[in-house]
């Protein structure tokens, strides 16, 4: 799901273009600031998530997959004692 | 009682008049002597802070009052009504405190928030430079990192509340990676040199600032290096802009006000200039591009209370036609005052004056335009 979301939205940017899952999406040179902030609101809200100031790595971003991990690590149940 | 349409709700029209009764007492006699002195009292911003503005994005366990942001935009609206210089201090200290709030670590939040909401300290945003404006990847300031400090070395230029604000949200690049650093007023090696006589916002107190060798701990950085643009400016520039689209939303209701008082008093041809139609004509379209700005402001702030992606076209919508809606009902304003439009004793040219700024802070409407137009290709 997570996936298929993140594919959708780089199709709005990458008109002619279909990401593999671990295709480096900065390796393009289309990564300008709009970009990216727009990047970090959609996972935002889609995934019911808050990107914090640690967050802040572009391997979180670099990535289909590496999205999925990243909501996927987010999402993680903290283990209490 | 606002002139023109009523388009706000109840409770939003009651916010509004609180946040207006704040501005008329505290702002409007005042803002023609503080824009011919270039100048804005410490008063006016403690009066800000006592009434709970200065904190109005500041969550509230930092003793802010986490509006929602249809209301911080009306407060925008109330104090661009009464002056667009202490809006502008208003937009660039909520600049800052978002980008705290939003990407500070927990000691930098506790470190600044309290400070910031309370007005003990004032925010300034430091991005523009003599050579990157519009274009911000260009910006030269650099940023070296040595031991437990990172050394400062450029020139930042309009900096909005420069000659007063206590701290600075400064943007330069570590190794080509744009950060964001918080530096405080009087660190060596930070210099501060007024710019007075500006076009408009006179009084706004704007400053370029010389960062020569500026050591700054490591604990400066806001964010982490290499999201300076992207993330901390890029998000708290949205908030700017929105904030300009409201200010301006309060200029254009000044003059609209203005326009009407003036134009039922001025008696030409045995009559007062209301009666003339082509005086009707300016006075229809001021208070239709008036509404207009406040119904884009509004969908703007509902858009972002929800956290909705299309917040960012519709800021980006917001500010384009406010700005350029505020710069052509001030240009009237004057026009239907005639030769007192022209005279520092009144406030048409002040209007004028500071609606042509609305045009060009935050994002031009240039950018504006094309930021609008990638956005709406890009969903095509």
């Amino acid at each position: 799901m997570v996936k298929a979301t993140v594919k959708v939205f780089l199709s709005g940017f990458f008109k002619d273009h279909d990401f593999a899952d671990d295709e480096d999406i900065f390796a393009s040179g289309y990564a300008n600031s709009l970009f990216v902030m727009q990047l970090i609101a959609m996972v935002e809200k889609e995934f019911l998530i808050t990107v914090e100031d640690e967050d802040l790595d572009f391997d979180n971003f670099r990535s289909v997959d590496a999205i999925e991990c990243f909501v996927a690590s987010k999402n993680a149940v903290p283990v209490t004692t | 009682m606002t002139a023109g349409v009523q388009s706000l709700t109840a409770g939003q029209s009651k916010v509004l008049q609180e946040f207006r009764q704040f501005a008329e007492t505290e702002i409007v006699p005042f803002a023609g002597g503080w824009d011919r002195a270039g100048r804005l009292p410490r008063s006016v911003i403690t009066a800000m802070a006592e009434a709970g503005h200065l904190g109005a994005l500041v969550p509230v366990e930092y003793s802010g009052s986490a509006s929602s942001l249809v209301d911080f935009g009306l407060l925008n609206e109330a104090i661009g009504y009464g002056c667009s210089s202490v809006r502008s201090v208003l937009t660039v200290h909520s600049m800052v405190s978002q980008a705290v709030t939003r990407w500070g670590s927990a000691a930098q939040r506790r470190h600044w928030l309290p400070r910031l909401a309370g007005g003990r300290w004032v925010g300034a945003f430091a991005l523009s430079e003599p050579d990157a404006g519009s274009d911000a990847g260009r910006i030269a300031t650099t940023a070296t990192p040595d031991g437990a400090h990172y050394v400062l070395d450029g020139t930042k230029k309009w900096i909005t509340y420069g000659q007063a604000a206590d701290v600075f949200l400064v943007f330069a690049a570590i190794g080509g990676r744009f950060s964001a650093f918080l530096v405080e007023r009087d660190t060596p090696g930070l210099t501060v040199a007024a710019l007075d006589d500006m076009l408009g916002t006179r009084a706004s107190m704007l400053a370029q600032l010389y960062f020569d060798g500026c050591r700054v701990p490591r604990d400066a950085l806001l964010g982490r290096p290499g999201f300076g643009l992207a993330a901390v400016a890029g998000a708290a520039l949205d908030f700017g802009r929105y904030s300009v689209a409201w200010g301006a939303v309060g200029l254009a209701q000044a003059c609209l006000e203005s326009s009407l008082r003036y134009a039922s008093q001025r008696k030409q041809f045995g009559v007062p200039i209301a009666e003339h139609q082509l005086i009707q004509r300016l006075l229809t379209d001021m208070a239709t591009t008036v509404s207009a700005s406040r119904l884009l402001c509004l969908q703007a702030g509902e858009l972002k209370d929800t956290g909705h992606p299309d917040a960012l076209a519709a800021v980006w919508m917001a500010k384009y036609f406010a700005s350029t809606a505020a710069s052509r009902a001030a240009t009237d304003t004057v026009q239907i005052h005639g030769a007192r439009g022209c005279d520092p004793a009144g406030p048409a040219q002040r209007f004028f004056r500071d609606a042509k700024v609305m045009e060009i802070i935050e994002g031009s409407t240039q950018i504006q335009q094309t930021m609008i137009a990638q956005l709406v290709l890009q969903a095509a």
